[in-house]
């Protein structure tokens, strides 16, 4: 599966156990895989090979993920952003949405869902390059939301 | 000396005066009053000083040394007390136009006549012995100036035909000039400027005359006081006399009747009430007054002794020593001052006496008397009456005062005669003092005591005196009346200790007081008593003539042209037109809009009315023509009481506001604490689920990877496992010390506590992490103070403290760590971690001890390492920090009182906390460092 036209995902984490085993995982379903320790290199991997999406931790050692995330979007083309956060509070994820993340994904994830909302982020950014819009999954991907037009 | 000469000089005294009397009135009328002046006021209070001071004291003092003193010790400590009592008796006669002792009374319990007169009766009656008494001295002195001191005392001079015709001719002067002097002026106002001038003019003038005759006596006669002193030394019967030999009761009552006397005598009353013209004044009179006491009787004294070694005892009347010494040596000029200054205090007393007892005689017992067939024949000036009524009343007074010279005084001495009538006015003190403070003193209460007061002075005090003239027998006043002992005038009771003054004033003060006290309480008050009563007692706390106006005495049906005429007749057109404009423009209202007079209206025109007739006489006269609204007692004191009532209720409220206000606030600040706290709680919830979620998301993973793929290389398998391992332990880890510190923010017993060598517990804390020093190939520097004393403390405790510092400092470290136990001079305990690595920013470090604040994210830990830390060295009573250590990096210390853990507080011996099997054992000290966190 790893062909040439496979999305790459960037995941962004400072714990070191989490980074292995999602980059194990996207491995597994054929992605090719970055790692960034902290916001800065995060923004700078991006800058140099743009990713398709990001996988992004929201507490991290040098800043907060939202910023890391404002700077993502402002990139020519900007990747999809998954936020992770082990934090959980309706506000963060209210604010993630609202900067621009496609998905807010609440820390510990089934590995099953989370691979189903990445697969499922990177198809809907296909359609969207096709025309189409579709809702995205919330969270775990079991619920519909529809971050873009209506946060709540 | 030629008597042309002493007429002449003595007429053109009195001329004098009255030119002072009259400048002062000229000034007055156009406004350039020279009476608005403290000294004025202060020098016209010494009319006090009689001819009893300037011939009597010197007579008291050759007979009875420092005796003559009490009379003037009570003004001066009344003149001390004067700027409370006085300063509330001066306003409140200012506000009710106040015109007489008499008036006050009367108006203080419901404008009442009867007390009026019978004040005015008493004054009277307390007074005519007084003025004879001046008469006397003035036709002594005049007869001394004429023979010489030859003339052996008055007891003989008495029943000389001269004697009778001097004094007759003394009479019919002074009354001459008690009526041009108060009775000139046809408007009858309460004020007389001129006389106030001219009395504090001949205050002066009888000070000098009495310094100068001292001064030439000490100084010319004798060679200094000390001479005089020692030669009077030398004659045992004056060497007694500068001992104090008379009773301290005798002297106490002397003190009191003095004290009375300066505030209640009529004429004191006068110049210090009523002329009165600022309230400011008081406060220099305070000091003043008695400044010329001191100064009046410094000389009374040296001249007792003169004249006693001069003359000898008994052969010259010691009253007229100050007299007689000039005479005898040849000093003619200086007698003539000296008669001067006799007849100049003389002749102010009469005045001013005669002045305000014919007022209260004319307002409080002649008008309330006539007033109402005055009224009713239409009498068109009323003020022409009055005046003629206080013309007659000066004529009657003084020859009542003859009378009663020629009957009786010529036995007595001065100064006794004197205290006779200061204890006859002392009877109106319970009246006065009592209506000043206490609102329950009733009418009848005042009525009664009078009387009974006055019944017992007369009984104990004149009567005797009167023996010797026959109308009363001897026997009754030496054996008591019909023979009964114990009812002797001078004796009652058997009470002879005292001295007559003495003993009357006991008896009739405790009659009076009794009386006035026992009745009072018994109540019986009208209407107008209970609102007299409110003014004067709380006069100053009342702030303008409006306040009472609630109170309705009067009905609002009267024409105002009818009071308006009533006013006119008492006071003339003029008057009474300045008046009445003066009084819209106050309330600012139309002088012509006003058909019907209201209740402030009618209540002012009587306070007008007042200022002529007294308060009596003006309510009767406004009651004549206005028409009286029935209220009640009841409804008055219902007023009263719920007025005050609303006072207290907005008082109440008031205070509940404010109360309620500082409450709010109060719950203000603390809902912005409860919310800055939930705030804290909710980021420290948040940030404790984040550490905790993040070990279950690896483990979570890494089981599902391992469940979803089971063909994976038993390399990988392991591999997983071990880390789904790590991240289990990590956790129980992290709730082990979530719980550790809630134990210790929640306070852990003592009883975890045992005695802790400190540098054995470094070590071994030191040697633990021995092997993973060894690993890093870091170098421990170990310094360790060996005299540190062992110390009471939770061993487990603190040795987790020194494995977190140390794994702190080994996880940053470039290859040095630092170990310091050392004791402070000032009985701490230091123990310091450092290290070599990069520090920590001097803003962050208050913030390293905050739960979950990794200032360094990048380090894996549970933020909760160095909290724990101090969580555990504040219970222990210490304090811990972070600084820069000397190689760069940083360097925590914590620090330990020695002295509260140096013993056992709790008494337990044991030095093992293990040995405690109940003890819950903390978290495993040394899992700190194995993930090392550096907050």
């Amino acid at each position: 599966m790893a062909e040439p036209e496979m999305p790459k995902v960037l995941v962004v984490d400072d714990e070191p156990n989490i980074v292995l085993s999602l980059e194990f995982l996207l491995r597994q379903e054929g992605y090719r895989v970055e790692v960034a320790r902290d916001g800065d290199e995060a923004l700078r991997r991006a800058r140099a090979e743009p990713p398709d999406l990001v996988l992004l931790d929201v507490m991290l050692p040098d800043c907060s993920g939202f910023d890391v995330c404002r700077h993502l979007r402002d990139l020519q083309p900007a990747p999809r952003v998954i936020l992770l956060t082990a934090r959980g509070r309706s506000v963060e994820r209210l604010r993630g949405l609202e900067l621009g993340a496609d998905r807010y994904v609440t820390k510990p994830f089934s590995t099953r869902d989370l691979m189903a909302v990445i697969r499922e982020t990177l198809q809907s950014d296909r359609l969207e390059q096709d025309g189409l819009e579709q809702d995205g999954l919330e969270q775990d991907g079991l619920e519909q939301d529809s971050p873009k037009s209506d946060p709540s | 000396m030629a008597p042309w000469l002493i007429v002449v000089t003595a007429g053109g005294y009195l001329g004098l005066l009255f030119a002072v009397a009259w400048w002062g009135d000229r000034r007055a009328e156009r406004g350039r009053s020279l009476v608005a002046n403290p000294w004025v006021y202060a020098l016209s209070l010494a009319v006090y000083c009689t001819a009893w001071t300037f011939y009597g004291s010197v007579g008291r003092a050759a007979t009875d040394g420092v005796g003559f003193l009490p009379i003037y010790l009570g003004p001066t400590l009344t003149a001390a007390l004067s700027l409370l009592v006085l300063r509330k008796i001066v306003r409140i006669s200012k506000r009710e136009r106040i015109t007489s002792i008499a008036d006050f009374v009367a108006s203080r319990y419901g404008k009442s006549r009867a007390l009026g007169a019978l004040v005015t009766v008493i004054a009277v009656l307390g007074v005519v012995p007084y003025i004879a008494l001046q008469l006397k001295a003035v036709a002594v002195s005049f007869l001394l100036m004429l023979d010489g001191p030859s003339a052996s005392g008055l007891a003989t001079a008495g029943d000389s035909a001269a004697f009778v015709r001097t004094s007759l001719g003394v009479t019919a002067v002074m009354a001459l000039f008690a009526i041009l002097f108060g009775t000139r002026h046809l408007d009858l106002t309460e004020r007389h400027e001129g006389l106030v001038l001219a009395v504090a003019f001949e205050s002066v003038v009888k000070l000098v005359a009495f310094l100068a005759v001292g001064v030439w006596v000490t100084y010319s006669l004798f060679a200094g006081p000390s001479d005089l002193f020692a030669r009077a030394e030398a004659v045992p019967d004056l060497a007694r006399l500068m001992r104090f030999e008379g009773s301290w009761g005798t002297w106490s009552w002397m003190v009191v009747v003095s004290m009375l006397a300066i505030l209640f005598l009529p004429r004191q009353f006068q110049v210090a009430v009523v002329e009165n013209v600022d309230e400011a004044h008081l406060e220099r009179a305070a000091w003043l007054f008695p400044l010329y006491l001191l100064v009046i009787n410094l000389f009374v004294l040296p001249i007792a002794f003169a004249g006693s070694l001069r003359f000898g005892t008994g052969s010259v009347d010691a009253d007229t020593f100050v007299l007689s010494l000039p005479l005898a040596e040849g000093q003619e000029a200086l007698a003539l001052l000296v008669f001067l200054g006799g007849l100049s205090a003389a002749t102010g007393m009469v005045i001013v006496e005669c002045v305000a007892l014919s007022t209260m005689v004319s307002n409080d017992l002649v008008l309330p008397l006539i007033l109402r067939q005055t009224l009713d024949r239409r009498d068109p000036d009323v003020g022409r009456l009055l005046l003629t009524v206080r013309r007659v009343s000066i004529l009657v007074i003084l020859g009542l005062g003859q009378l009663y010279l020629l009957a009786t005084a010529l036995e007595a001495s001065l100064v006794s005669v004197g205290l006779i009538s200061f204890a006859a006015v002392a009877q109106l003190a319970p009246a006065i003092l009592g209506g000043l403070y206490w609102r329950g003193a009733t009418r009848r209460g005042a009525l009664v005591a009078l009387i009974a007061g006055v019944v017992v002075w007369g009984y104990t005090l004149p009567l005797p005196t009167l023996s010797t003239t026959g109308w009363v027998s001897a026997s009754w006043v030496d054996a008591g009346p019909f023979g009964v002992g114990w009812l002797r005038p001078t004796a009652l009771f058997g009470l002879d200790a005292l001295d007559p003054i003495a003993h009357s004033m006991f008896w009739s003060l405790l009659v009076n007081v009794g009386c006035f006290i026992a009745v009072s309480s018994r109540g019986g008050r009208s209407a107008l008593e209970v609102r007299q009563a409110r003014r004067f007692v709380d006069v100053f706390r009342q702030t303008g003539p409006g306040d009472d106006t609630a109170l309705r005495l009067w009905r609002a049906d009267t024409p105002v042209d009818t009071v308006r005429s009533l006013l006119e007749r008492f006071l003339g057109v003029e008057r009474t037109q300045t008046a009445l404009a003066a009084h819209c423009a106050q309330r600012k209202i139309e002088p012509g809009s006003m058909r019907y007079a209201d209740e402030e209206l009618i209540e002012f025109a009587e306070r007008l009315l007042a200022g002529t007739t007294g308060a009596a006489s003006a309510h009767v006269a406004l009651a004549s023509v206005a028409t009286r609204e029935p209220v009640s007692v009841h409804e008055v004191v219902h007023l009263l009481d719920e007025t005050s009532r609303v006072l207290a209720t907005s008082r109440e409220l008031e205070d509940k506001s404010r109360q309620l206000e500082d409450a709010s606030a109060r719950l203000r600040e603390a809902n912005k604490q409860l919310r800055a706290l939930d705030r804290l709680k909710d980021d420290f919830l948040a940030t404790m689920a984040h550490e905790l979620r993040t070990p279950l998301t690896s483990i979570r993973s890494f089981t599902e990877i391992l469940h979803d793929n089971p063909d994976l290389s038993l390399e990988e398998r392991q591999r997983f496992l071990s880390i789904v391992l790590k991240e289990n332990e990590r956790l129980t880890r992290l709730i082990g010390q979530i719980l550790d510190l809630a134990k210790i923010e929640a306070g852990e017993s003592a009883a975890t506590r045992g005695a802790v060598d400190l540098v054995e517990l470094v070590h071994e804390a030191v040697d633990s992490i021995a092997r993973l020093v060894e690993e890093r190939g870091v170098s421990v520097a170990l310094r360790v103070d060996d005299e540190t004393p062992i110390l009471w403390l939770d061993r487990d405790r603190i040795l987790q403290v020194l494995l977190n510092l140390l794994s702190n400092a080994l996880k940053w470290s470039d290859g040095w760590i630092g170990v310091d136990l050392s004791l402070e001079p000032d009985g701490h305990v230091l123990v310091a971690v450092a290290d070599d690595g990069p520090g920590i920013a001097e803003d962050d470090r208050p913030r390293v001890f905050e739960k979950f604040r990794q200032v360094d994210g990048s380090a894996p830990g549970t933020g909760l390492g160095l909290p724990i830390c101090r969580g555990i060295v504040e219970s222990h009573g210490g304090t811990i920090w972070i600084e820069t250590s000397e190689r760069g990096g940083a360097r925590v210390t914590f620090r330990l009182p020695l002295d509260d853990l140096s013993s056992d507080p709790a008494g337990l011996a044991t030095a093992d906390p293990t040995a405690d099997p109940t003890a819950d054992p903390p978290a495993d000290p040394t899992a700190t460092f194995e993930g090392p966190s550096h907050g």
